[in-house]
């Protein structure tokens, strides 16, 4: 209950600071113009390979799916996007509290540091959750329009791909900001090693060897192809938990170290 | 209330906190002294559970600032040196999370947050941005939090710095208000400070207590009026009064058996003539020497200078006496 009270009140406050500076406003807005202009592509890609589709086969063929082009298309493309913007958002959150001196009140109040870990990690989640949302508008057209409209479950499942894979991008920039009280240290060294872990998918071709495949498996936007076809598979739900939990721990660490140090 | 007993606290090969055991009392109002660097800071980061000891304990309303850090963080309030502040949130939103994460339940929330901006007296700025309030508003927020959710101890790291002259006095009024029912430390490097708003002082000078004592006979001991600690062989009974009745003595307490501290008129040298009544009464003198001296030394590191004395333009740079040790 307290626990609960807590971490509610930690929110708040990282929303205000999110709100209260430039910080949420641009990234709201940058992440809804992509979106939109992503959107936009593949939409007129899949109407004009559809147009073609209908003709060669005089509409005999496989129709082809909204999901699969419009819906992951998208997402998809979302998922880098947050791995550019997800730095943005875990930057300040410990740096900015350790420049300011204002860890000294989180410190001195009867708070755990998990829960103020708790309370910093679900604060930026929630702000990307917005962000989320706000981008799924465009879908809705979706429904309103098309003749055959799409699947809500494969939506649903790529919606918790993209919430979790960018939960894991926090999960790892919260512990980078603990390390520093520089933002922009912070900020540059999370997107560093994001887009790392973004190469290292690359890696996994049928043709690569046993270890170039460990390294694929923990690259984080390969997990996203089932979820994003509508598969739930324990499997990924575990990976991409089991990141966020690791990375909160390395922050939980880090925090409690220092203490040690000062 | 607080039982601190043979504190130590190492920053890798530098000694901050030398082993220092004082305590304070319920409702007492303890000043914390001692120049720059001294390790006050630092004790009361210990205190707060900000900073782990190296050594020794501490205990706070009866816990263990180690064992039962967040016993202790519910019964104390704490502000800093530099007041832990959001620059971009107003001062009552501020207020406002602070209140709930120390836990201080939603009802009557907005009575003591309106309560400890009252008595703080930053009630009208309560809609400003705290980034753009002066030093000595910033200073009286950070006092707000502090004593917010009514805790039983306050502990305040230099309440008055930065602080205009009628700020100084309303803040000093404010802290005298809270003792009786609150537990204060403070600490200040301002001697006369201490003497306006303390029951007792604890000195202290490279992590260690040098004095312990009143305000008053703190300052007694200042006023040049030399302490002169004597060593009797054959000491005898009614040897106190004696001694009391040398020229220029003024009181004369037994520490133990042949052992007396003996204070002096104000400006007064009065070892040779107490060497000279002893030897004359037929005992035998075997260790004079002036006690207090140390504490003079350190005195002359403390800013004695107090901006409520005279005009506030004329104020002296503090001297710099910040060597070393890290706060």
């Amino acid at each position: 209950m307290t626990t609960l009270r807590n971490v509610g009140a930690l929110v708040e406050k990282e929303w205000r600071h999110y709100f209260g500076s430039p910080i949420a406003y641009v990234a709201l807005f940058i992440w809804t113009v992509l979106f939109g202009g992503f959107y936009v592509l593949v939409m007129n890609r899949f109407v004009a390979y559809s147009l073609r589709a209908g003709m060669s086969e005089m509409g005999g063929g496989p129709k082809l799916s909204l999901n699969d082009w419009v819906i992951s298309g998208v997402l998809h493309n979302m998922a880098v996007v947050a791995l550019f913007i997800t730095p943005m958002l875990t930057m300040r959150l410990f740096a900015e509290e350790k420049r300011q001196g204002t860890m000294e009140l989180l410190e001195t109040a009867p708070l755990t540091s998990w829960q103020i870990i708790a309370g910093k990690f679900f604060g930026a989640v929630a702000l990307y959750l917005l962000m989320i949302v706000s981008g799924l508008v465009n879908f809705a057209l979706l429904w309103h329009y098309a003749t055959t409209p799409p699947e809500w479950k494969p939506l649903a499942t790529g919606v918790l791909a993209l919430l979790l894979v960018g939960s894991c991008f926090i999960s790892l920039g919260l512990f980078v900001s603990t390390l520093t009280r520089n933002q922009i240290v912070a900020g540059t060294l999370t997107f560093g090693l994001l887009l790392g872990i973004w190469i290292l998918g690359w890696m996994d071709d049928p043709s690569a060897g046993p270890v170039a495949k460990a390294f694929a498996y923990l690259g984080l936007l390969t997990h996203l192809e089932d979820l994003m076809k509508g598969v739930i598979d324990l499997k990924d739900l575990v990976f991409y938990l089991s990141f966020i939990v690791f990375g909160l721990f390395l922050a939980h660490q880090s925090v409690e170290s220092q203490r040690w140090r000062a | 209330m607080i039982e601190v007993e043979n504190l130590t606290k190492r920053y890798g090969r530098q000694t901050a906190v030398d082993g220092i055991s004082f305590r304070v009392h319920k409702g007492e109002i303890l000043g914390f002294l001692g120049p720059n660097g001294a390790g006050k800071t630092t004790t009361m980061r210990i205190l707060t559970c900000y900073l782990p000891p190296t050594d020794g304990t501490a205990r706070v309303a009866g816990y263990d600032v180690f064992e039962q850090p967040l016993e202790v963080k519910r019964r104390v309030g704490y502000m800093p040196e530099t007041p832990p502040l959001y620059p971009d949130m107003d001062v009552g939103a501020f207020l406002d999370f602070c209140a709930k994460i120390k836990g201080v339940p939603a009802k009557g929330r907005k009575a003591k947050i309106a309560d400890a901006m009252e008595k703080t007296r930053v009630t009208d700025v309560r809609r400003t941005l705290i980034g753009r309030l002066s030093k000595g508003y910033r200073q009286r927020v950070g006092l707000a939090q502090a004593i917010l959710h009514n805790p039983d101890v306050l502990i305040l790291d230099e309440p008055t710095a930065g602080l205009d002259p009628k700020q100084i006095i309303e803040t000093r009024e404010l802290i005298k208000g809270l003792g009786g029912e609150h537990t204060v430390v403070l600490s200040t490097h301002i001697l006369p400070e201490v003497s306006m708003t303390c029951g007792r002082v604890v000195i202290i000078n490279k992590g260690r207590v040098v004095a312990e004592d009143t305000p008053e006979n703190l300052t007694h001991r200042l006023q040049g009026a030399a302490t002169v600690r004597l060593e009797v062989k054959g000491a005898e009974e009614g040897l106190e009064t004696f001694l009391s009745g040398v020229a220029g003595v003024k009181s004369v307490r037994q520490l133990r058996a042949g052992v007396y501290e003996v204070d002096a008129e104000p400006g007064r040298d009065v070892r040779a003539d107490l060497a000279r009544a002893v030897i004359a009464r037929g005992l035998d003198l075997v260790g004079l020497q002036q006690a207090g001296m140390s504490l003079e030394e350190i005195f002359l590191h403390l800013t004695t200078t107090d901006l409520t004395d005279g005009p506030p333009a004329a104020t002296p740079p503090p001297p710099a006496t910040a060597e070393g040790v890290p706060q």
